[in-house]
């Protein structure tokens, strides 16, 4: 059977997410969330930071979840997931869990609720071991509140607070890397990955669910009304950042490089700048060495991954990681 | 509970139970159009399936089995994706 | 019970005691001043295997608190501790964990809170999440501070309460004075305890919830009032466990506990360790003929305004002593004391002493009940009446 007809058949009866929220039309939230829970050949408990998904689909007495699910507050789901992990243990270890019924944790947070207020607890989560799938649904803002600008919102992107105007062109500080950050807590599995690519992202969560530790998973997603583009070709705009080399998919697995894709060619970059609103205004011939810089970013960007990749084929000590 | 409740019959810490909650239909999103599907064209790729925001392609097991429209925002995802051009958006009749 | 069955504990490490013999499923820890003993005694009794939970060194008290929730939600029993400026950090989380129905119970080293910072005792920490929706019980002494954890244990995890406890005790004039404290067999604080049972835990199979809602304006308020409710039920809930407790220890706790209210004129009301200081100036000053007493508050939340009403209702004069300020408004103590006596004949003054562990000795309380002293107990630059 073929993988999209297994997750179909995970999810019937009764999906983790179903339909009769309030998230836009055509967002790109949801598409994330199913592939990762359908991924999941166990029950799960997932645990959620405060955010689009989580208000749109748990308005009071409506819930649009069908699994055990918990919501505290925005920057604390590691923390949390860190908790529902621990009681797993004593549990375990008191015979009060039965095998069959373990659940696995998955976190859902949005890039605010993991690069920036949400880094703390994260941080200490992935240090201190916990097994649990961490997912960023990263798309690049803070969108719940009216899109203003997080740590993940890549430079030269107009938000409500980094707006674009006459004395400005967006956001003037390149993007953190979290994925990264991720890497350097020295886990079991880290993997980048798109909406789009649901298959990828598919084979992304069993490894990640296989792992005996943290795994963290951030996985980019489009946000129509943030990024300024026609809901219906969503899929396509996070095609094109894939295609550009600007959303590398890879992985990492105990400290190996991977590409799980790889260009056949590199797309310049406007392709991925000209369908969003968000970068209309870096798009006139008077800013062409502001593209002409994000250009080289990227192909910077994408050399050193390809070297880190290559150098994964041959043994490394710990400390070259 | 469908209806606005008082205090003490709430569920405990407004925890809500999956398999009694308030499930909306937000079909009523649409703004004219819906989603309408050639099944001859169909291959059951499912790509429309997964990348439904609301949930709202139906399946009868693991076949294609139609949009669920008290669901369906109008989004046309699965029109611009179906890689067989099966699905198209149509103009709703409107209830007079 | 002879001294042999009595052993030389501090506060702080009679609390890791009770934390050892009720054995949590899950302990977050994390360290702050002067709360640390407890959970250094804790993890130490986890290490060498006479406690089994997990101990989560957690990055803060916001992840603290945090991973209590999860923790407590899951399905498992969830201890931990903290003081000021850890229990400020992790304030909006204790506000949520009591509206999730948390039955974590904390123990709070009472600092005061910064600025400028200060490692030793007040109960502004305290003050600063009153309104949270959590239980706040005070300890006297070391041996409260035991009897309350257990206590407090089982009170938390009672159906119609399931909230947070904080069990209070005052930072190194309690955490870190050794003093006899009388423990109870292990296997009877696990029998009092017993198992650990919340409705629909996360871990649990076949019924799914959502827990940690967004609620709108249609349905916030009656989530609080329901939250509220439960607050109010610990009114009933702490003598019923409270009397069982006294059945198994041979020692009695209540919301409130008199002291020599007898045909008194004065009485004073306080909370925390200075509670002992002013029963031995009381016992000194009854030796003398005053007609003075005391009211021990127990139970800082819920206050037990009727219960303090049918006490004090016909006493002339009452003072408050509080450890916390509310610069700009009534001290907490006095202002619940006020409240609860509001319509009684009775006259409620009020002093604030002891904030950034200036000690409250004898005398002071000689003083109080003298009227010789201003606003602020022992504060330097302070007019006092003559």
């Amino acid at each position: 059977m073929s993988r999209l007809k297994t997750l179909a058949r995970r999810e019937a009866g009764l999906p983790p997410l179903a339909g009769g929220h309030s998230l836009c039309q055509g967002c790109g939230i949801p598409a994330v969330v199913r592939t990762v829970l359908g991924s999941f050949d166990r029950p799960v408990v997932v645990v959620n930071a405060t955010g689009c998904l989580e208000v749109a689909t748990t308005r009071f007495p409506t819930t649009a979840w069908n699994v055990p699910w918990v919501h505290v507050a925005f920057e604390n789901a590691a923390a949390v997931a860190s908790g529902v992990d621990a009681a797993k243990r004593a549990l375990r270890r008191r015979n009060a869990l039965p095998e069959d019924q373990e659940p696995a944790v998955v976190v859902f947070a949005g890039d605010g609720g993991t690069y920036d207020i949400g880094l703390q607890a994260l941080s200490g989560a992935l240090e201190r071991g916990h097994r649990f799938l961490f997912v960023c649904y990263d798309n690049e803002a803070y969108m719940n509140t009216g899109i203003q600008r997080s740590g993940a919102t890549p430079f030269g992107a107009s938000t409500t607070t980094s707006p674009s105007g006459l004395e400005s062109l967006g956001k003037a500080q390149q993007r953190k890397d979290m994925t990264a950050i991720a890497i350097a807590h020295h886990v079991p599995y880290v993997a980048q990955a798109a909406g789009s690519h649901w298959q990828d992202l598919s084979e992304k969560v069993e490894r990640a669910a296989a792992a005996d530790g943290p795994a963290f998973l951030n996985v980019l997603t489009n946000c129509p009304l943030g990024w300024g583009h026609e809901p219906r070709i969503g899929i396509q705009v996070l095609d094109a950042a894939v295609e550009t080399c600007f959303w590398p998919l890879y992985e990492v697995v105990d400290g190996r490089f991977r590409l799980t894709y790889e260009p056949e060619e590199m797309l310049p970059i406007e392709e991925w700048l000209r369908p969003q609103a968000r970068f209309a205004h870096l798009l006139g011939p008077e800013n062409t060495d502001v593209v002409a810089g994000i250009q080289r970013q990227v192909e910077d960007d994408w050399e050193a991954l390809r070297s880190r990749c290559r150098e994964s084929d041959r043994p490394m000590s710990r400390s070259e990681i | 509970m469908s209806s606005l409740t008082p205090w003490q019959a709430l569920p405990h810490a407004g925890a809500v139970d999956a398999s009694s909650a308030v499930r909306p239909e937000t079909g009523s999103w649409r703004t004219g159009l819906k989603p309408q599907v050639e099944l001859a064209s169909c291959v059951n790729c499912l790509l429309c399936w997964i990348y439904c925001p609301d949930s709202a392609v139906k399946l009868d097991g693991v076949t294609f089995d139609g949009f669920d429209l008290d669901h369906c925002k109008g989004c046309e995802i699965c029109a611009e994706i179906c890689p067989v051009d099966a699905i198209t958006m149509v103009p709703e009749e409107r209830a007079s | 019970m002879s001294v042999r069955d009595l052993q030389l504990l501090t506060g702080g490490e009679a609390v890791a005691e009770a934390m050892r013999q009720i054995d949590p499923d899950v302990v977050p820890v994390y360290p702050i001043t002067p709360q640390t003993p407890i959970i250094q005694t804790f993890a130490k009794f986890v290490a060498d295997g006479a406690a089994h939970g997990e101990l989560v060194d957690v990055e803060s008290e916001h992840s603290a608190m945090s991973a209590a929730i999860g923790s407590a939600l899951a399905g498992a029993r969830t201890m931990t501790a903290t003081s000021s400026q850890g229990l400020a950090l992790m304030a909006e989380v204790v506000y949520i964990a009591a509206a999730m129905r948390a039955p974590i119970v904390m123990a709070l080293g009472n600092r005061a809170l910064s600025g400028p910072i200060n490692i030793h005792c007040d109960h502004s920490d305290s003050m600063l999440i009153r309104d949270s929706g959590v239980v706040q019980l005070f300890a006297e002494n070391a041996q409260e501070a035991y009897d309350l954890t257990v206590l407090g244990t089982r009170l938390a995890e009672r159906r119609e309460v399931m909230l947070p406890v904080l069990v209070c005790q005052d930072g190194f004039t309690i955490t870190h004075s050794a003093e006899p404290v009388a423990l109870l067999a292990d296997t009877a604080v696990r029998q009092f305890v017993g198992d650990y049972a919340i409705p629909h835990p996360l871990l649990e199979r076949g019924h799914p919830a959502t827990h940690g809602p967004f609620a709108m304006p249609d349905y916030y308020f009656e989530l609080r009032r329901q939250q509220i409710a439960a607050l109010e039920a610990v009114l009933d809930a702490l003598p019923e466990v409270a009397l069982e407790y006294e059945q198994l220890s041979g020692r009695g706790y209540g919301l409130l506990e008199p002291y020599r209210l007898d045909d008194a004129e004065r009485v004073l009301v306080a909370l925390g360790s200075a509670t002992g200081t002013i029963k031995d100036a009381v016992d000194e000053l009854r030796d003398a003929g005053e007609p003075v007493g005391l009211v021990k508050i127990v139970s800082f939340r819920p206050f037990p305004a009727a219960a303090l009403a049918e006490l004090l209702r016909d006493v002339p004069s009452v003072i408050v002593l509080d450890r916390a300020a509310s610069p700009g408004g009534a001290a907490p103590l006095r202002a619940e004391v006020a409240s609860a006596l509001s319509g009684e004949g009775t006259r409620v003054e009020g002093h604030v002493y002891g904030l950034g562990g200036r000690d409250l000795h004898p005398e002071d309380v000689r003083d109080v009940f003298a009227r010789r002293v201003g606003d602020y107990v022992g504060l330097r630059g302070e007019p006092c009446p003559v």
